[in-house]
């Protein structure tokens, strides 16, 4: 069965890239660039892994962060959050709000690679 | 120790300030000195007769010795105290202090007063730089495209066999994203070093007499004809909030008057007409000195000048005194300049013209004729060291003449010049660094 991951991020050529990469790795990767109805999206899409941008159109990757931990569905699923702000008070709002991986930008493919491939390790271990 | 019992306090002090001993001014007012000492040390008290005689010999109001400081002054001593927190000093004994130290008090008052506005400064420069929308947008767009650059580049380089539809179509997006950077940097680098005009930058008296004299496009009609002076101009201008700002305001306009008054626009209009805007040529025609020349031809009314003429004035620091901007020649509004700039070159030879043609790193590929002279601010004296203002005039090349020579290449300060090759490098740059 093919692992899905849902990246929700709004800048089209970060997209194309990532998709890329994650489909030759084997996943199936759906995408979202708005921030409003995110959520609603990762609810049907039950995905195995999501990517999630912090600053989105319509709502923050933060709010969405902080409602999917609250639905007990969604609460242990593995998110790895990508921003431009590497404030250190930005890193330690999404780590209280309960993301898996913070990653800065621009950051390199083996990166994006090597954290979707250990937080899916660790989430099919527990 | 309440305020009225430090009587014999005040009186010891202002006693030692007009430099008596305490034997003279017990003898003057008929006591002994002992029973004055008891006084000065709050441990008899006094008033009636006594207090008026030892004020008279003291040549201060009986009420100054009773009263003491102002109760303003014990105010914000208490409140210097609790702003240090509750590790403070004895806040009880502060009518103690300003009553035997009332000048030490108000030095104390002073400073803490400085303090506070000074930290008012650094938040509302710190706040600039934390919540300015435009700085964060600007930021977030150049870090956005710059990873989606880092991922398809990398993507291109290496990944072997890559279909002919993907590999067209990552070479597009990397051509977009790279004019978008280009794009979104060079805005960025703008904001940082040049004030975008409609922002809300007051905090800085420099930055309130930027905004004040690029609101005027550094045109004062009013001097040119005579009827209205420096101080006026400043009075009527409400964007001058700060009274340092002010004071700046006045010295450039007073500045703007004495040029004027050396070179009146209609010779200076007659003497273009034949010279351009050759300085040396100018002053040679006008008779008048060559940094006035420079500054006039700087605040020329655009009908006159029919072109763009822009000016740095620094002292030999490097810290730049005036700024009248110029297009896609980046100023930076804080830190050190470029030492490369002819600017700087001119500090070395006072009095000597010093002309280049340069370009800037980073921004277009605009060349300017930069025009730079420096000269001493007193006469030349013995045992006494000169000090130096230097000018240089930015005039974009344009035509033919802008193909034809490249020029020294400049930048416009360290922190975002992404020149790394540069002997003049003071510190990293935040271009190289970061993106």
């Amino acid at each position: 069965m093919n692992r899905k991951v849902v990246l929700i991020e709004d800048e089209p050529n970060i997209i194309e890239a990532i998709r890329f990469l994650l489909t030759r790795e084997g996943w199936q990767v759906e995408t979202h660039s708005d921030g409003t109805d995110a959520l609603d999206v990762i609810r049907s899409a039950e995905p195995d892994l999501v990517i999630l941008d912090l600053m989105l159109p319509g709502r923050s990757g933060m709010e969405i962060l902080r409602d999917l931990r609250e639905e007990s569905a969604l609460s242990a699923l593995p998110v790895l959050m990508l921003t431009a702000r590497g404030q250190m008070r930005d890193r330690e709002m999404a780590e209280k709000a309960g993301v898996s991986r913070f990653m800065t930008k621009p950051f390199s493919n083996a990166e994006v690679i090597d954290a979707v491939r250990d937080l899916h390790a660790q989430a099919s271990q527990s | 120790m309440a305020r009225e019992t430090l009587t014999g306090s005040r009186i010891r002090e202002r006693r030692l300030m007009a430099g008596l001993r305490q034997a003279e001014l017990a003898r003057d007012v008929g006591i002994s000195a002992s029973y004055l000492n008891l006084i000065e040390h709050n441990r008899r008290r006094i008033g009636g007769k006594l207090l008026v005689n030892i004020a008279q010999v003291l040549g201060v109001e009986p009420s100054m010795l009773t009263e003491g400081a102002e109760a303003a002054l014990v105010a914000a001593l208490r409140e210097a105290a609790a702003d240090t927190g509750p590790t403070a000093a004895e806040t009880d004994r502060a009518d103690e202090f300003a009553g035997r130290f009332p000048g030490w008090a108000e030095l104390l008052t002073a400073t803490h007063r400085r303090v506070a506005s000074l930290e008012s400064a650094v938040q509302t420069l710190s706040d600039r730089l934390t919540h300015d929308p435009h700085l964060a947008a600007s930021l977030h767009e150049v870090l956005s495209t710059a990873a989606a650059i880092r991922s398809t580049a990398s993507i291109l380089a290496e990944t072997g066999e890559l279909e002919p539809e993907w590999r067209d179509r990552f070479h597009r997006n990397l051509n977009q994203d790279s004019l978008r950077l280009a794009e979104s940097s060079r805005a960025l680098v703008t904001f940082l070093d040049e004030s975008d005009g409609g922002a809300d930058r007051r905090g800085v008296p420099q930055e309130e007499v930027d905004a004040f004299l690029q609101a005027r496009d550094f045109y004062f009609s009013e001097i040119e004809e005579g009827t209205a002076k420096p101080a006026d101009l400043v009075a009527d201008a409400p964007e001058l909030t700060s009274r340092a700002a002010r004071a700046l305001a006045e010295q450039a306009l007073a500045q703007y008057a004495a040029d004027a008054a050396a070179l009146p626009l209609a010779q200076l209009t007659r003497a273009l007409e034949v010279h351009g805007p050759d300085p040396v040529a100018l002053a040679r025609e006008t008779g008048a000195d060559l940094p006035a020349v420079f500054r006039r031809l700087a605040c020329l009314p655009a009908s006159v000048a029919g072109r763009e003429i822009g000016l740095v004035v620094a002292d030999m620091s490097g810290s730049i005194l005036f700024r009248k901007p110029v297009s896609d020649f980046a100023i930076p509004r804080f830190g050190g300049s470029c030492p490369l700039w002819p600017l700087f070159t001119a500090f070395s030879r006072p009095l000597l013209p010093v002309r280049r043609r340069v370009s800037q790193v980073g921004h277009s590929a605009a060349r300017f004729e930069c025009l730079a002279v420096s000269w001493s601010l007193q006469p030349p004296e013995f045992d006494s060291d000169p000090l130096y203002h230097g000018a240089m005039l930015i005039l974009p090349v344009s035509g033919d003449d802008a193909q034809a020579k490249a020029g020294q290449v400049v930048g416009s300060s360290c922190r975002v010049c992404s020149r790394t090759a540069c002997s003049a490098r003071r510190e990293p740059s935040i271009l190289s660094e970061e993106f």
